[in-house]
């Protein structure tokens, strides 16, 4: 495509995301401490003399100040509407008449949570799989009729629940969700295709290795969770158990989780509720009513960290190295939610947050720092996270814990007012494509959030306090009980690790993250 | 397939995309209507061109600017200094303190980032509509003033950081190296292309202060940058407003236009480096029409037909059924001075390049041969036209609304170019295709580039 610039080099994403291996984004959720700015505050203009250009003095527009910003415009989030398939299968529409698309979701719920022991990794698979021959086509022939629609059709499972996502023409609705239909209650699952689709996620493990930024994605779960808890192993899984897998698994896997009464249906687009309806019901009418489900059992709650353990894993000639620094987070269901998302601003969920300030803007060891809490069904992982020069490593480590340990101090009101407006402002803008509301939709139902979840989402968020903030640090951040994993040039960085004095240091080779 | 391969961002700008005009909300869509997107176009006496669009489907503005400078305009000895001049546009001007441009932003709601690639840099940020004065202001603000409070620590700083994104982005990634490589080996020595965008190291670490205050000079005038403001705005308050803080900036002198060396390739360049990968790779690379420049479209459809989905002839066959490799993409990579074809393939365990090669110039043989069928065409047109529509979903950030009009108005000066982009992948004929892929793939005048394990 034209302009698909193969070198373009950006500023970098200003909320740092981390990906989790399976490629499926985190839920993103800082202290300026001025203590040493190492400046060298040569102004140009002595330096260069008369060389810069001067602004006309006079009659430009008054600069000393930035100007005034009006009142923020009225919270104004699309109107949810909802209905029921004739097969019972709950269906919730956003009506959005902007462009002639429409986004439709199929969940189920439960996702890479429900996979038993042994066999990790086996939602993502099946789910892998719907598209891989369905309804009267193979694999091939299916993605054909989906790409001559102008559609794109997806599959995935993440811990918390599978889904099936279809983008189409809207002129196309019809012969698409007719697709849709196909990849969700008549796939094939053909030994051939499973096969195929086995060794390609095994060379993907083998690839992983290769990548600094990969490795961290297995190890630091690991860590955390252990190799038997299910968020303690990517939602893709690992070799022996992807070995492990059969067609008839997978089948008996599918038979018993995707059923009507563990799904929703969310449309976004250009559609109304009765057209959805009706097309929907046509086009699932063959999906007999399993009657509701009763919700998917939540995994146990995982047992929290004790003390702090650092886990290096050795990256010969690594350029950078990989740090991640957590514990167990909190689940989605905290009542803690809008507190956390402002506490996370101030402490590395957005560009000026304190981890960013200090390891990229004011030190330079890394092209960007975060935090993230993860919020999943239970309770997923906390994370700070960033790559970092192998040579300042021990630096960079030294001042994640100068941010970790500082945001459980009083937040000045300045920055708790900049935090509080980045979450509050910003969060309309996060209702923009069919995709971003579907997005919003899925939450809701995923995670069974009250109806006016979004609506009170910005008043709960005006309502933190500082005390708020602190109570929650104390709480949800506390560093001397997290794991540092780290990814680098052991011989290059472990001496300076070793003299920080953080706590016992275990090294484990790459492989054993992947066993 | 995405081409998740080859973009570090997300296609920026001038990717194919179009929608239709804008309707009143609760009447459909229609699929039918021409593509556009109305606009309003001035140019400030400064040079500045402005180019205005409203859309209120959510309450937020997007200010958007294009320097037409990238790291083509380098200096040899400064390679990667356009993309860390980038990086010193965020960190204050004379009336807005460091640190404050991000913090007075996220403040009000809002975000910001730019990016760099050989012919332009961007500018992006995006604001909840009531704080759209500020985001003028700092736009203006360091568009006019960017040099009296420029200092060496920003400069040191900046460095830094940018050596990280080069360590995270090249040198600590697996296969980092093939671009860098691909490059050097297309494109004559000197020729704009023939360097990465992010510069080597040595170079960063000589750009110093006199090199900021000089290409700031030579490139960031208004005249040679164009801004784009949409999204929930008034048109005439917004042009008053465009007025009041970027009217004042004095224009700078005229930019002239590139004029490269010649880039062509006289027979086949084979190479092979080493690199920590357990999977070997195979790029293959030719030159191809510039953007918007006959032979551009029909070369994507080319890609399209070659890789384009799970039934694309190579991904059919590489993947699918002859599973020899993990992954296979092409991509008809076009930029202002001219394009690249690129076709990528990593070799799954116990497979070897040769043979995904052979593969390729077997398949690459039959576009040559014979017109791809009326269903690969419809199917390529109708994924080509989805993704017009998918890319007019957004006002702002990178690739929306806004930095499609001013990558239209930077490349073509027509903003409004999305019609006319998709009509010229409407006029392509299957024996276009055809004719295009025996122009510019000859098999006797490429790059080949193997990354294989071993360092």
């Amino acid at each position: 495509m034209a302009g698909m610039g193969i070198a373009e080099v950006g500023r970098g994403a200003r909320v740092l995301a981390p990906r989790a291996p399976d490629g499926r984004g985190l839920a993103i959720v800082g202290k300026r401490k001025s203590r040493c700015h190492l400046v060298r505050r040569v102004a140009v203009a002595a330096l260069l003399g008369a060389l810069f250009v001067s602004a006309p003095a006079a009659q430009g527009p008054d600069r000393s100040k930035p100007p005034a910003i009006g009142p923020a415009p009225a919270l104004r989030l699309p109107a949810i509407q909802k209905t029921t398939l004739s097969n019972g299968v709950p269906l919730w529409v956003i009506e959005q008449h902007r462009v002639p698309l429409a986004q439709v979701n199929v969940i189920l719920r439960g996702g890479s949570s429900l996979d038993r022991s042994g066999r990790y990794g086996m939602a993502s698979l099946v789910a892998a799989m719907l598209d891989e021959g369905a309804g009267p086509r193979s694999a091939l022939e299916l993605a054909d009729a989906v790409e001559f629609l102008g559609a794109d059709l997806s599959t995935s499972s993440s811990f918390d629940y599978s889904a099936v996502r279809l983008s189409t023409p809207v002129k196309n609705l019809a012969p698409a969700l007719a697709l849709l239909a196909d990849v969700v209650l008549r796939p094939a699952f053909p030994a051939s295709e499973l096969d195929r689709l086995k060794k390609e996620r095994l060379a993907a493990l083998v690839q992983a290795q290769d990548n600094p930024a990969a490795i961290i994605g297995y190890a630091f779960p690991r860590v955390v969770y252990g190799p038997t808890y299910r968020y303690g192993t990517p939602a893709t899984g690992l070799a022996p158990a992807i070995e492990a897998i059969t067609p008839d698994e997978v089948r008996a896997f599918y038979k018993e989780h995707f059923v009507s009464g563990n799904a929703t249906i969310v449309v976004t687009g250009d559609v109304t509720m009765a057209l959805a309806k009706a097309a929907l019901d046509a086009a699932f009418a063959g999906w007999p009513s399993s009657g509701p489900r009763g919700a998917t059992a939540a995994l146990p709650v995982a047992p929290q960290l004790t003390k702090r353990e650092i886990v290096l894993v050795d990256k010969p000639g690594a350029a950078q190295s990989q740090i991640r620094i957590g514990f167990v987070g909190v689940p989605r269901s905290t009542p803690d939610y809008a507190t956390l998302q402002v506490l996370n601003t101030v402490l590395g969920g957005s560009f000026t947050s304190r981890l960013n300030q200090n390891l990229r803007e004011r030190n330079g060891y890394t092209y960007g720092a975060a935090s993230v809490f993860d919020m999943r069904t239970s309770a997923g992982p906390f994370l700070a996270t960033a790559g970092v020069q192998t040579d300042k490593t021990a630096e960079a480590l030294r001042e994640f814990f100068v941010e970790l340990e500082g945001i459980t101090t009083p937040v000045p009101a300045e920055e708790v007012e900049k935090a509080k407006n980045y979450v509050a402002l910003g969060f309309p803008g996060e209702f923009e494509t069919t995709r971003n509301l579907a997005q919003k939709l899925e939450e809701m139902v995923v995670f069974n959030l009250p109806e006016d979840t979004y609506q009170s989402f910005v008043g709960a968020v005006t309502k933190v306090t500082a005390a708020d903030l602190q109570k929650a640090a104390a709480r949800y951040v506390q560093p001397e009980r997290m794991a540092v994993v780290i990814v680098g040039d052991r011989k290059a960085i472990e001496p300076g690790i070793t003299k920080l004095n953080l706590g016992p240091l275990r090294v484990v080779p790459i492989e054993e993250f992947f066993k | 397939m995405t081409l998740r391969l080859f973009c570090t961002l997300a296609a920026v700008g001038l990717v194919a995309a179009s929608g239709p005009a804008i309707r009143a909300q609760q009447a459909p869509a229609d699929s039918s209507a021409p593509l556009a997107v109305p606009y309003t176009e001035f140019t400030l006496s400064n040079g500045l061109h402005v180019i205005l669009h409203q859309d209120k489907t959510v309450p937020v503005a997007a200010v958007n600017v294009w320097y037409h400078v990238g790291s083509g305009r380098e200096k040899p000895g400064r390679t990667g200094f356009a993309h860390l001049f980038e990086h010193v546009m965020f960190e204050g001007s004379e009336h807005v303190k460091e640190g404050e441009f991000d913090g007075w932003l996220e403040a009000a709601g809002g975000n910001n980032n730019g990016s760099t690639s050989e012919d332009r840099t961007n500018y992006i940020t995006d604001v909840p509509a009531n704080a759209l004065e500020l985001a003028l202001f700092l736009e203006s603000d360091r568009m006019g003033y960017l040099l009296p409070t420029l200092t060496q620590s920003k400069l040191d700083g900046q460095r830094d950081v940018v050596k990280n994104e080069k360590r995270q982005r090249v040198d600590n990634q697996p296969y980092g190296q093939a671009f860098v490589e691909l490059g050097a080996m297309m494109y004559p020595q000197g020729h704009p292309y023939s360097w990465p965008v992010i510069g080597s190291m040595e170079d960063l670490s000589a750009a110093s202060l006199t090199d900021v205050v000089e290409f700031f000079k030579a490139y960031y005038a208004p005249n040679n940058a164009s801004l784009v403001v949409a999204g929930d705005i008034d048109i005439e308050a917004t042009r008053g407003l465009v007025e009041k803080w970027f009217g004042g900036i004095p224009r700078g002198p005229d930019v002239t236009p590139m004029v490269p060396v010649p880039a062509s390739l006289s027979e086949v360049k084979r190479k092979t480096i080493t690199d920590k990968v357990q999977l070997p790779r195979l790029y293959m690379a030719w030159h191809t029409p510039a953007f918007y420049t006959p032979g551009d479209a029909a070369m994507d459809m080319v890609s399209s037909v070659l890789t384009g989905g799970k039934n694309s002839r190579l991904y059919r066959r590489l993947v699918y059924e002859m599973q020899i490799a993990q992954d296979v993409n092409a991509a008809q990579m076009s930029r202002a001075l001219g394009g690249m074809f690129l076709v990528v393939a990593t070799a799954r365990p116990g497979q070897s390049v040769e043979k995904i090669q052979a593969v390729i110039d077997e398949e690459i043989e039959k576009m040559k041969q014979a017109p791809p069928d009326a269903r690969e065409m419809t199917r390529a047109l109708n994924q080509i036209e989805a993704q017009f529509y998918r890319n007019m979903e957004r006002t702002g950030s990178f690739g929306g609304k806004a930095d499609l009009l001013n990558g239209y108005y930077f490349a073509t000066g027509m903003p409004d170019y999305f019609e006319e982009d998709l009509a010229r992948y409407r006029a392509i004929s299957p024996t276009d295709v055809q004719s295009a892929a025996s122009r510019y793939l000859p098999k006797d005048r490429r790059v080949e580039l193997t990354v294989v394990g071993g360092k």
